[in-house]
């Protein structure tokens, strides 16, 4: 069996289980935050009127909560929401609640692994899409709906369809240039928006071992993008170092036997590797970034849980140190311990000598909430990870995404630039 | 169920034109409908009747893992999606939260009906029919849990 394979067996208590099959898995992490959470609310409400009695939830100790999307409270109901969320946790006895502006807080995804939220082997499940961004710990991450969520806090456990895997190999190390997110889109460009559909993508080989655990997680974080169910790589010495920075020692890895079998193996080599834009209004509708050297731009958007690690952000300070921005342009880092990082290393001073406006951690403008939306007509080029339409503002606003190296770049130039071609 | 059709000939409508990122504050499910479709159809809401069934081409709903996607196209009367191939979150949602039925069809179905036309969808026989049209088509059976949550009304009342 493969890693996924193998995850999916123990968690449903089997021997062996192949893709096709469906099984109730035990979950040993579960995440909700400040839109899904209340969505979960909403189903409790639901089932409380249909005569469910609903005074605890199977292990609260498993459950952890984050508020991303809608802080900055930004209006009279996000704030409402948040209230509830903090009223859900109290009521259930959760105690790992990040909460905006008392400490460490962030975007879901980025905390569940710079807070070690979620280890080697386990199944993790959570109300976002990007869930899946926690595989590159080598976990079995997925996301779910409310309804799903809200069973698993009430039952402990839910069904999935063993996937399939599809093995992306990548061969020798990126170029300095080429980022994680570059390999994705091509991927994504390569297979199409369904080409993952329902099944895994695994990363490996060479250039995956090379690769730091942060640009894993940009990988697999962006398998959402090819309807993949989960996204992983297999742990080695760099998760275990990434882990232990984080306090976590304690866990089970899992790991692919040799005799594993993956649907389908693409191989990718890294010397080959260009920086790769995705054009409105699809992630697959990739060309190089060269090709669009001629496209003007409004905003340069460095953020999310895509885009806005720490090495997102040493990437776009290396482009934009002694240089000034040319359009508006804006660095969230995805976590407060991110943001402080960057403090300490002086990023943030790289990226107000430039002229770049540098906000609280936040979903905010990823998904056309608030915080800096697009207006009618108004062309982005972001680190984010979809550009469907109105995605990021005006439903006739544009996004291309982009790595951060090509994002700080353009944003000097005005135009979408390939790092290569800046000074 | 019978119902007439609203077609979009189009793949991979995702959940940000099924439901735009501004209103996932929002949990009240009739308010909700009122901005169903509204990042692709802003007429959708004035169109929609109940008992309706949205067409559309592959990977519908990919995207986001909202379940405000198959809540506000539920309450805006739809009972049932026909598409080529669903996103798996939105396929998730729709069946174990009981909001509608994620039905695939094939290319030959999926060309051959027409916006307007009046459909019966049978799932115990994996029919439907077209009444505008005279004609049956096939749909893909459930697979066998989707088909027992299904007939147990959503996954709160299906027992392993």
């Amino acid at each position: 069996m493969n890693i996924t394979e193998k995850i999916l067996a123990r968690a449903s208590g089997k021997t062996s289980v192949a893709p096709g099959d469906v099984v109730f898995v035990n979950v040993d992490k579960v995440m909700v935050h400040d839109v899904s959470g209340p969505g979960v609310l909403a189903v409790f409400e639901k089932l409380r009127k249909k005569g469910m009695i609903i005074d605890k939830i199977w292990d609260p100790e498993r459950v952890w909560v984050a508020e991303d999307h809608f802080v900055p409270a930004a209006d009279k109901i996000s704030a409402q929401n948040v209230v509830m969320l903090t009223n859900f946790t109290k009521q259930f006895g959760i105690k790992k609640h990040f909460k905006y502006g008392m400490g460490q807080y962030g975007i879901c995804h980025t905390l569940s692994h710079e807070e070690a939220m979620v280890l080697p082997g386990e199944v993790y499940v959570g109300g976002d899409s990007h869930t899946n961004t926690t595989g590159a710990l080598g976990a079995f991450a997925a996301g779910l709906g409310h309804t799903d969520v809200a069973y698993v806090l009430l039952n402990g456990k839910i069904w999935f369809k063993v996937p399939e895997t599809l093995f992306f190999k990548l061969n020798g190390k990126l170029p300095d240039h080429v980022m994680a997110k570059d390999l994705i889109l091509k991927i994504i460009g390569d297979i199409g928006t369904d080409g993952a559909a329902y099944k895994t993508m695994q990363f490996g080989g060479t250039g995956i071992s090379e690769m730091s655990v942060e640009s894993r997680l940009t990988l697999t974080n962006m398998t959402t993008e090819a309807g993949a169910k989960s996204g992983i790589v297999e742990p080695d010495q760099k998760t275990r170092d990434y882990l232990a920075a984080r306090g976590a020692t304690k866990y089970n890895e899992v790991h692919s036997d040799p005799d594993a079998q993956y649907e389908k193996i693409y191989e990718y080599e890294a010397s080959e590797m260009e920086p790769i834009v995705a054009k409105p209004f699809s992630p697959e509708n990739t060309v190089v970034a060269r090709d669009l050297s001629s496209v003007e731009i409004d905003k340069a958007y460095i953020g999310s849980c895509t885009g806005a690690k720490l090495e997102d952000l040493e990437a776009a300070a290396r482009i934009l140190k002694g240089k000034t921005v040319k359009i508006r342009t804006e660095v969230l880092p995805a976590a407060m311990s991110i943001f402080r990082k960057a403090m300490d290393q002086g990023l943030l001073k790289i990226f107000m000598d430039a002229g770049v406006v540098v906000g609280p951690p936040t979903c905010g403008a990823c998904c056309g909430a608030h915080m800096g939306v697009l207006a009618k007509d108004e062309i982005c080029v972001s680190t984010t990870n979809r550009n469907f339409p109105g995605r990021m503002g005006h439903v006739e606003s544009q996004t291309y995404l982009a790595s951060p190296l090509v994002a700080a770049a353009s944003a000097i130039t005005g135009k979408i630039t390939d790092p290569r071609d800046i000074r | 169920m019978k119902g007439s059709v609203i077609k979009y000939e189009r793949d991979n409508i995702d959940t940000d034109v099924i439901l735009p990122g501004p209103y996932l504050k929002i949990h009240d499910y009739a308010e909700l409908a009122t901005h169903a479709m509204e990042g692709l159809d802003k007429d959708f809401h004035k169109r929609v009747k109940p008992g309706d069934f949205i067409v559309a081409g592959k990977n519908f709903g990919c995207g986001s893992s909202r379940e405000h996607a198959p809540i506000a196209l539920s309450y805006s009367g739809i009972k049932a999606v026909l598409a080529l191939s669903f996103a798996r979150i939105f396929y998730r949602n729709a069946v174990d939260g009981a909001f509608l039925l994620p039905i695939e069809i094939d290319e030959s179905a999926y060309r051959d009906i027409s916006d307007s036309d009046s459909l019966e969808v049978d799932i115990s026989k994996n029919e439907i029919t077209n009444l505008t049209k005279n004609k049956v088509y096939k749909m893909k059976p459930f697979p066998d849990i989707i088909g027992k949550i299904v007939e147990a009304g959503g996954l709160f009342n299906y027992k392993p």
